[in-house]
């Protein structure tokens, strides 16, 4: 990989800061990042480090629901969210393997957005509001893509504020050898409605399935699904499972949300 | 009771405390004073013929020390394939020249064709990036298709090729006319169009060699991840370098597993030799695991039909195959012998058929060299034959375990000549399919299919009775065959004057464990303590001439040349003891480590015996040499012939189309049993990398030749939780009869019985549910493969 | 070049890197402790593992300036202090947890983790834990029934043949 000035901060600002020199990239638990640096796909000028800030870590409630610092380890959130968002820290709790959780994050993982990542799935389920250090973005303005999103260049995610469902839950199917979400799909029941966010299956990114929402908000059941189906046409066609294939784990895993919801 | 030393004894492993303190000696753990980092540079593109390597820029880069391309190897060998294999017609194999570094033309992605050095690998990887962009190739159309291949004669993968055909052999040819008279003749007949998956071997060490050069003596020391250092010398020496043998000396050290990828010679073991010559400096070189998906030798890609002639009661009467054996762009060094004399050899399996004909065509393609992996052959036959025959049993309406019986040959029936080519030695194919009927508890198999039922589950049960040869090989037999090498095992046994015991052996250990087993075995023949025996392997300065580790032939060939070198050892310590003891040579015999005089309470130890001929006051100096180390040559008399049942129960999931291996049963016949534990480790390892064959593993080009599985991102290795607890049990042994310590060799078979036995639990799994469409699926049976097959 | 310093079994030490020296390169080449292995170059074969402040980590994919000051233990660090194998070291060899013995630090690292966290852990949940470790040799049974040795617990029948 090539080489890079490493800088740490201790405080947002700093940090801020540091992001505004030029080919600077976030570093948080670079569980994504590191591997695409060793295959030269990025090459920052200086990396910063977003580990160090306090005001980045931890998970408590608050106005709007669960804040999760977004320098959070996803082991930290399966730990500490446990009683109070169950279904995500389940999500967090399933994310790599425990190495990966030790050190990924959530607020790197929401920056990335990677398609077959799991955490847009709880993002955009839960209506979440992604906190940057410039403002607050709805889950439903944030994600704009495969690898895309609303944040502007140097902008630093702080952290997440989670509203809190009445039940959820999130059923992944692992593409075997990655282990990343083939498809994933967190299924949040609010008393305002259900929300479904699908991860790992289109080519636009996470997505919300509005027909389930729909027939969910009426009918919080597996069955509720029967007579929908998911246009496959959108789905990503690749070796580990093709377009109709996909489209049918939406619907499968969707169900399997709902039965497991808590 | 269990013994706890010696033969039989489950002994711990002496090697794992140095592995488990994170001591060990693998290749890339070396550090080397002045040594410098090489960086290979490898085609982006799978054909293409080279315009144009700029070495400027790259040269004059920050720590380049050194710019190899192909022009500086053209003058040398190539390295060449282990094994020639006639057509049908009888015109010899093509064997295209393999180069150290590509000359001319790159063949697939991932052939190196340059190679930086310098000061550090970071500044290595940075010229070699830059050497990439200031290269000019032209790229061409890339062959990936076999059939297609064969179709095209205008795209060659080697110019002088012209059809992309390496040969077109028939086994055995002069029965051809015979079994197609049997197959037409078959009141039923079968027929089964499969594919053998593409396998990347992924041993977890990747590959690393260290070249170094002494200019005052001229010698040559290359540290690499070999099964088989002495190979690797010859290939080099003979073939590739020119360099003397005696002045080059190869060490494989600790070796993280090799399962066939690492018997072979590779390019990058020459280049850090011929550039450590230059430079004066050592060389090193480590694989990334891209460069090993790319670059390593994949194993299997048999694309594959076979016909199965039977009566209607389900007696095999003829079985006939055609198949494309995918060899790559190059002859890796076993990869003529894998597709023909490892696989269509064991064409008949473990029944009694009358006639058999294999025909396999091996075609060059733009895509890395094919050659043996865990199995070798052997697995390609026993999936054809083993898928067919559960197929056959369907069509017909039999019970698959009855239609085993009736075809399995019977005790009675060795030493049995098979149709193509074999003669087994011994067996008893019953005994292993009752021990896995009981241990699988096929009895209550209906509950547990109820109970998955209950759970939305489809749960299927699959049998494969499989058959290999290996303890390979004897060399005449392999020379009649096109083997070029002999394929005995050699080794030296050294007492020393205090009576403990150092042993050099050919084989290599990489995971098998020999440090341990091999002491086992010496210390029950001459009756000492295992502490006092120490197995030397890896090293051509130190080991007498031995072909290595693959081909399950460790224990069975090495292990036999060590028991022979113990017989020159107890043979000439009675001569010493006789005359000690002043009694007839006639008169000693020698057991539990003491030489004693027949019908008398005299005798010495072994350690007196040692010391004896080492300082030897008291010698017959006049008749025999001092000292008391001996080596042996073993060269095996036939193939073994291990063999078993495997029972697979499955769990499907109708909605996903997800496979979860619910059970795994084995039971085996490997002869005699050295250490349990670590035969059983074998075969849990082998059946693990057949259900990764089976269910998850696939190495995928794409039309223009690029690797999509080229990191563990998409190539799909199992993980402890793909598979289960597996049973396993190796009681029904029928000793091999050849070698002395009846041993028929465990290593491949985990990977040679599973994966049929997993599809066919699938297959059967589907029609248990209603699911009766589903014929066969392709390797690996992966989630959207099941579902696309269920609703197709 | 920057001297990083960190504790590593134990003992202070530094030694020189680069931004981007990985924390398994500044093991491996800084400080010669070759006992953590290189398996792969996407964070998925585990034969890297070590412990940061009592969490396990793949090294390959953590910077070793990012844990400068940190607490590192590796599997030179594991044995009791009188060199002899811990328990769950000894359990590996007892139960033939290991071959080629490549992957074997990631898996002893990985699984001395889960023990610390979850001391009586179910045959499901030591697979699981493992999923980011990839062995080539064991099939896993020996790995799995080494690690339920270690935990005290009695490896279920069909693992104890």
């Amino acid at each position: 990989m090539h080489n890079f000035e490493f800088v740490k901060p201790s405080n947002i600002a700093d940090a801020v800061q540091a992001m505004a020199s030029e080919g600077a990239q976030a570093l948080s638990g670079g569980q994504t990042l590191l591997p695409t640096m060793k295959q030269r796909l990025a090459q920052p000028e200086t990396l910063v480090s977003l580990t160090a800030i306090p005001e980045m870590q931890g998970v408590c409630m608050g106005e709007g629901g669960l804040h999760i610092g977004a320098a959070t380890t996803h082991a930290t959130v399966a730990q500490e969210a446990a009683s109070l968002y169950p279904g995500l820290a389940a999500l967090a709790g399933g994310i790599g393997d425990p190495m990966v959780r030790n050190r990924g994050t959530v607020g790197g993982s929401v920056a990335n957005n990677d398609p077959a990542a799991c955490y847009p799935s709880a993002v955009l389920a839960s209506g979440a509001t992604v906190v940057t250090n410039t403002r607050k973005i709805a889950a439903d303005d944030y994600f704009q893509g495969m690898f895309t999103t609303a944040l502007e260049e140097g902008e630093i995610i702080t952290s997440v504020i989670f509203p809190v469902p009445a039940k959820s839950a999130y059923v992944k199917f692992n593409q075997p050898a990655s282990r990343f979400a083939l498809t994933g799909v967190f299924v949040a029941q609010f008393d305002t409605g259900v929300r479904v966010a699908v991860t790992g299956a289109s080519n636009n990114g996470v997505f919300r399935w509005a027909e389930a929402e729909a027939a969910l908000s009426k009918d919080f059941s597996a069955a509720a699904l029967a007579g929908l189906s998911v246009d496959a046409s959108e789905m990503i066609n690749d070796l580990h499972g093709t377009a109709a294939y996909r489209a049918n784990l939406v619907k499968v895993l969707t169900g399997r949300a709902v039965t497991a919801a808590r | 009771m269990p013994k706890d030393t010696g033969i039989g004894a489950s002994s711990k492993r002496r090697e794992d405390v140095r592995f488990l303190t994170g001591v060990g000696n693998y290749t890339d753990d070396l550090s080397l004073h002045a040594q410098t980092h090489a960086v290979m540079v490898r085609s982006t593109v799978a054909h293409g013929r080279i315009v144009k390597i700029d070495t400027a820029r790259a040269a004059a880069m920050p720590g380049v020390l050194a710019v190899f391309t192909g022009e500086d190897f053209a003058a040398v060998g190539g390295n060449p394939a282990g094994w020639l294999i006639n057509s049908r017609d009888g015109t010899p194999m093509r064997e295209p020249k393999r180069p150290v570094l590509a000359h001319g033309k790159v063949r697939h992605v991932g052939d190196a064709y340059a190679a930086i050095i310098a000061e550090t690998y970071a500044q290595a990887k940075d010229a070699a990036q830059a050497l990439s962009d200031d290269t000019q190739i032209e790229e061409l159309p890339a062959i990936v298709d076999m059939k297609a291949a064969l179709a095209d004669a205008s795209n060659r993968v080697h110019d002088e090729i012209p059809d992309n055909l390496c040969f077109d052999w028939g086994w055995i040819e002069d029965n051809r006319a015979a079994v197609d008279a049997a197959m037409q003749a078959a009141p039923h007949k079968v027929t089964l169009e499969l594919t053998n998956n593409r396998l990347v071997p992924n041993a977890m060490e990747p590959r690393a060699s260290i070249g170094e050069y002494f200019p005052g003596t001229g010698d040559y020391k290359l540290t690499t991840t070999s099964q088989n250092p002495h190979l690797t010398r010859l290939l080099i020496a003979a073939f590739v370098m020119g360099i003397p043998e005696n002045k080059l000396q190869v060490v494989a050290p600790d070796v993280g597993g090799g399962f066939g990828s690492k018997i072979y010679h590779y390019g990058e073991e020459a280049l850090v030799l011929a550039a450590a010559k230059r430079l004066g400096r050592p060389v090193r070189w480590t694989a990334e695991r891209t460069e090993s998906f790319l670059s390593d030798a994949h194993g299997r890609d048999h694309v594959t039909k076979i016909e199965l002639g039977c009566t209607k009661e389900g007696d095999i009467l003829a079985i006939r195959t055609e198949t494309h054996a995918n060899v790559g762009a190059y002859l890796s060094n076993f990869s003529t012998a894998t597709p023909t004399f490892l696989h269509g050899t064991l064409m008949s399996g473990p029944y009694k058929v009358p006639h058999v004909y294999v025909n396999v065509k091996a075609v060059f393609t733009n895509t890395a060299p094919v050659d043996a992996y865990r199995g070798a052959g052997r697995p390609e036959a026993t999936y054809s034959l083993e898928r067919v025959i559960d197929m056959m049993a369907r069509e017909l309406g039999l019970d698959p375990f009855e239609v085993r019986r009736r075809n399995l040959l019977t005790p009675d029936q060795f030493p049995y000549q098979s149709p193509v080519g074999l003669m087994y030695d011994t067996g008893n194919y019953q005994a292993t399919l009752d021990k896995a009927v009981e241990l699988g508890d096929v009895a209550g198999f209906e509950a547990r299919r109820a109970a998955s039922a209950a759970k939305g589950k489809l749960r299927g049960m699959g049998l494969s009775t499989w058959i290999e040869a290996c303890g390979i090989a004897p060399s005449n037999l392999v020379g009649i065959l096109g083997s070029r090498v002999g394929l005995y095992d050699a080794a030296t046994v050294r007492v020393n004057a205090t009576g403990n015991i150092s042993v050099m052996v050919g084989a290599h250990s990489h995971g098998q464990g020999h440090e341990t087993v091999f002491a086992q075995v010496v210390a029950e023949k001459l009756g000492i303590p295992e502490s006092s025996v120490e197995i030397v392997h890896g090293d051509t300065a130190k080991i007498p001439f031995g072909m290595g580790s693959y081909g399950s032939r460790s224990l069975a060939v090495c292990g036999s040349a060590m028991d022979r070198a113990m017989d020159k050892i107890i043979a000439k310590g009675k001569k010493i003891a006789a005359h000690m003891l002043e009694a007839a040579e006639g008169d000693i015999s020698f057991a539990d480590g003491k030489f004693s005089v027949a019908g008398t309470d005299k005798a010495k130890t072994f350690g007196e015996i040692a010391f004896s001929a080492y300082v030897p006051h008291n010698y017959p100096l006049e008749t025999l040499e001092p000292g008391l180390e001996e080596t042996a040559f073993y060269d095996p008399a036939n193939f073994t012939y291990p063999a078993g049942a495997y029972i697979c129960e499955v769990e499907v999931d109708p909605d996903t189309g997800r496979v979860e291996v619910a059970s795994f049963t084995c039971a085996d016949d490997f002869g005699n049993v050295m250490n349990p534990m670590i035969v059983e480790g074998q075969v849990h390892g082998g059946v693990g990398q057949g259900i990764g064959q089976a269910l998850l593993e696939n190495t995928t080009y794409d039309e223009n030749g690029q690797l999509l599985t080229g990191s563990f991102m998409d190539y799909a290795m199992p993980r402890a939780d793909d598979v289960p607890f597996y049973t396993v049990d190796a009681s029904c042994a029928t000793p091999c009869t050849h070698n002395p310590l009846g041993v028929k060799g465990c290593g491949e078979a985990g990977a040679i019985g599973s994966p049929p036995a997993v599809i066919n639990a699938v297959i059967d799994a589907l029609h248990r549910g209603g699911i009766t469409h589903v014929k066969h699926i392709d390797m690996p049976v992966s989630p959207g493969r099941v579902w696309q097959a269920i609703n197709a | 070049m920057t001297k990083v310093s960190m504790t590593v079994n134990g003992k202070a030490v530094s030694a020189e890197a680069e931004g981007r020296t990985l924390l398994s390169a500044y093991l491996r080449e800084g400080l010669g402790l070759t006992g953590t292995h290189i398996g792969c170059d996407t964070s998925q074969c585990g034969a890297c593992v070590v412990h940061v402040d009592g969490k396990a980590v793949k090294s390959c994919s953590v910077f070793a300036m990012d844990v400068a000051g940190s607490e590192v233990r590796t599997i030179e660090g594991m044995a009791n202090a009188d060199g002899s194998l811990s328990v769950l070291q000894q359990a590996f060899q007892d139960n033939h947890g290991l071959q080629c013995g490549f992957c074997t630090p990631g898996m002893v690292m990985a699984s001395a983790a889960l023990l610390a966290d979850n001391p009586k852990p179910t045959e499901a949940e030591v697979r699981h834990h493992l999923e980011g470790n990839i062995c080539r040799c064991t099939g896993y049974h020996n790995i799995v029934k080494a690690v339920l040795a270690a935990s005290g617990q009695d490896v279920p029948a069909v693992a104890a043949e």
